[in-house]
């Protein structure tokens, strides 16, 4: 194709996949959890960074809010909740473990064989109906981003699924650990934390956090609007360019998050109830599902939107993806603060010198 | 030279795949071992983003929009049946499904050497896939990587974040019920309350 052999894309290609080698090494042979949680992090930042590379801009997006963002708020969290450090592997167990990734490695070493090339066009994976996507969206959907067109509209229905298992996910963090709906019952200090709601809220976030976080307060009012807006600003754009209502439900979230860790849990609760999470992880599937119902009212498919606007079906496919990606960035922001919720409902005060 | 460029993603992908499948075997402690499937998780990501590259491509964001929305308003105009048409006969060139192509002619597949046969299709696809581009192309002759993937592994992250929580949630309930998340404890503990139990 070029004259050269290696090209500037492949050297970077070679360069983050390096990278991801060293940490996952080094992943591997650290026994600190905050380390570990920590290097995880790294490692779904690296991923998006390459995913950028090759061209899943959509998904490094995702990845990078998911991956390095909540992900890591939430080992974090589990981490704290439970230990500090991993025992050292017995060596027996690390060399039959060896064994068996080295055997499994070098079947699928063998499998890769007859995979088609890096970058190959006309590889079954590329031909089918990837390429009738692209050629279809423009006329039938009427938007720019593939991405969005497909996941709403064309697999409507596995989103549809695949937000119902993030409603599930979250069903089952909040049946396990509970939300904190009932006020200090799940927390182990009960009587502290009643005793705390009782005072105003002025004087909680002043004693919860200490005055070295003055800066981090002001800052967090600053850039909580913002982040929310950008949250926004990514569920609408979503037609255009990369994004959607699953990495806006993300993002919208960890405003949330960012909120709680500076102004504390006290705070969080009063500002959005508990009860007002519980809701949303329903009604974003029922917005999804509901969608779907008015398609079928309307005479047409389930998730089938051609009916939702009887003259022009382009505008109708418009509306659908509007209703189905607001179905999505209310589930999946819900559950998140959810799963948030529930752990946070188990810490017991955390001070300084925990760490 | 060009074998290994061409494949070595893949296995780097499998490298990192293998190092998430080992921690996830070889350490006991549960938050390593979740830790350890999110890497898994991660590899698996990056094996069908791999895949769904286009050399030479961009993100599958359709740029020059004006210009496709004229093309497909006056497909519109001339009758939609021209674009469809032409549509529809290159993506019947473009899938040749080798089930059906097999099932047309079973008499010619010698029951044998089924191998063969799977291995000679995707060698036929890159002329017949070269072909429409040609003739008619709806994307303006800009490359774009395949969308497919993307879509379904944006969802799946999402997926995995909440199923690595449920995992998380249960490493916290055992840690309260046992005071310990590292597995020979947890066995041990066991151990005793069944031994007590009977």
């Amino acid at each position: 194709m070029s004259d050269l052999p290696i090209d500037i894309f492949t050297i970077i290609d070679l360069i983050i996949m390096s990278m991801l080698l060293v940490v996952g090494i080094a992943l591997v042979r650290l026994n600190n959890l905050f380390a570990v949680v920590m290097l995880y992090g790294v490692y779904s930042l690296l991923a998006a960074i390459w995913f950028v590379s090759l061209d899943a801009v959509d998904v490094a997006f995702t990845e990078a809010a998911v991956g390095a963002g909540i992900s890591t708020v939430l080992m974090l969290g589990a981490m704290l909740l439970t230990s500090r450090e991993a025992d050292p592997t017995p060596v027996l167990r690390r060399w039959t473990s060896f064994l068996i990734v080295a055997a499994t490695g070098a079947a699928l070493f063998y499998a890769t064989l007859d995979m088609p090339s890096f970058g190959d066009a006309a590889s079954p994976a590329n031909s089918y109906v990837g390429l009738q996507y692209m050629h279809h969206t423009i006329s039938e959907i009427g938007m720019p981003n593939v991405v969005t067109a497909v996941l709403a509209s064309y697999r409507g229905y596995d989103t549809f699924g695949e937000t119902v298992v993030v409603l599930t996910a979250g069903l089952g963090v909040m049946l396990i650990l509970g939300i904190g709906v009932s006020g200090g019952q799940a927390a182990p200090s009960a009587p502290e934390v009643q005793s705390k709601t009782a005072k105003k809220s002025k004087d909680v976030s002043v004693k919860s956090t200490e005055n070295h976080h003055i800066v981090l307060q002001v800052i967090a009012k600053m850039l909580i609007p913002i982040i929310v807006l950008y949250a926004l600003y990514v569920q609408f754009h979503g037609d255009f360019g990369p994004g959607g209502g699953f990495q806006a439900g993300v993002i919208l979230a960890s405003a949330v998050i960012l909120y709680s860790l500076i102004f504390g849990m006290e705070e969080t609760r009063r500002a959005i109830p508990p009860r007002f999470v519980q809701i949303g992880t329903a009604l974003g599937v029922l917005i999804y599902g509901g969608t779907g119902i008015v398609t079928l009212a309307l005479g047409g498919k389930f998730l089938d939107y051609n009916v939702l606007n009887a003259h022009d079906p382009v505008h109708g496919q418009h509306l659908g993806i509007m209703f189905v990606e607001i179905g999505v960035l209310v589930t999946v922001a819900s559950v998140m603060l959810a799963i948030y919720y529930g752990f946070a409902a188990r810490y017991r005060e955390l001070k300084d010198q925990d760490w | 030279m060009d074998f290994v460029l061409g494949h070595f993603n893949y296995w780097v992908v499998i490298s990192l795949m293998m190092t998430g499948l080992y921690v996830v075997i070889s350490t006991g402690n549960l938050v390593k071992k979740l830790v350890g499937l999110g890497v898994f998780q991660t590899s698996v990501f990056q094996l069908y983003i791999t895949m769904g590259k286009v050399a030479g491509g961009q993100p599958p964001i359709l740029v020059n929009l004006p210009e496709l929305e004229a093309q497909a308003e006056a497909g519109a105009e001339h009758g939609a049946e021209l674009v469809a048409e032409i549509a529809t006969e290159h993506s019947a060139e473009i899938v040749p499904d080798p089930m059906i192509a097999s099932g047309d002619q079973p008499a010619e597949v010698p029951a044998g050497q089924p191998l063969d046969v799977e291995l000679s299709t995707p060698t036929d696809l890159p002329e017949v896939t070269s072909l429409p581009s040609e003739a008619f192309d709806p994307l303006m002759g800009v490359v774009y990587s395949n969308p497919l993937p993307h879509v379904l592994i944006l969802t799946a992250i999402v997926v995995g974040v909440a199923t690595l929580a449920v995992g998380l949630a249960l490493v916290v309930r055992i840690r309260e019920s046992y005071g310990s998340i590292e597995e020979t404890d947890i066995d041990e503990a066991e151990y005793k309350t069944a031994g007590q139990g009977s």
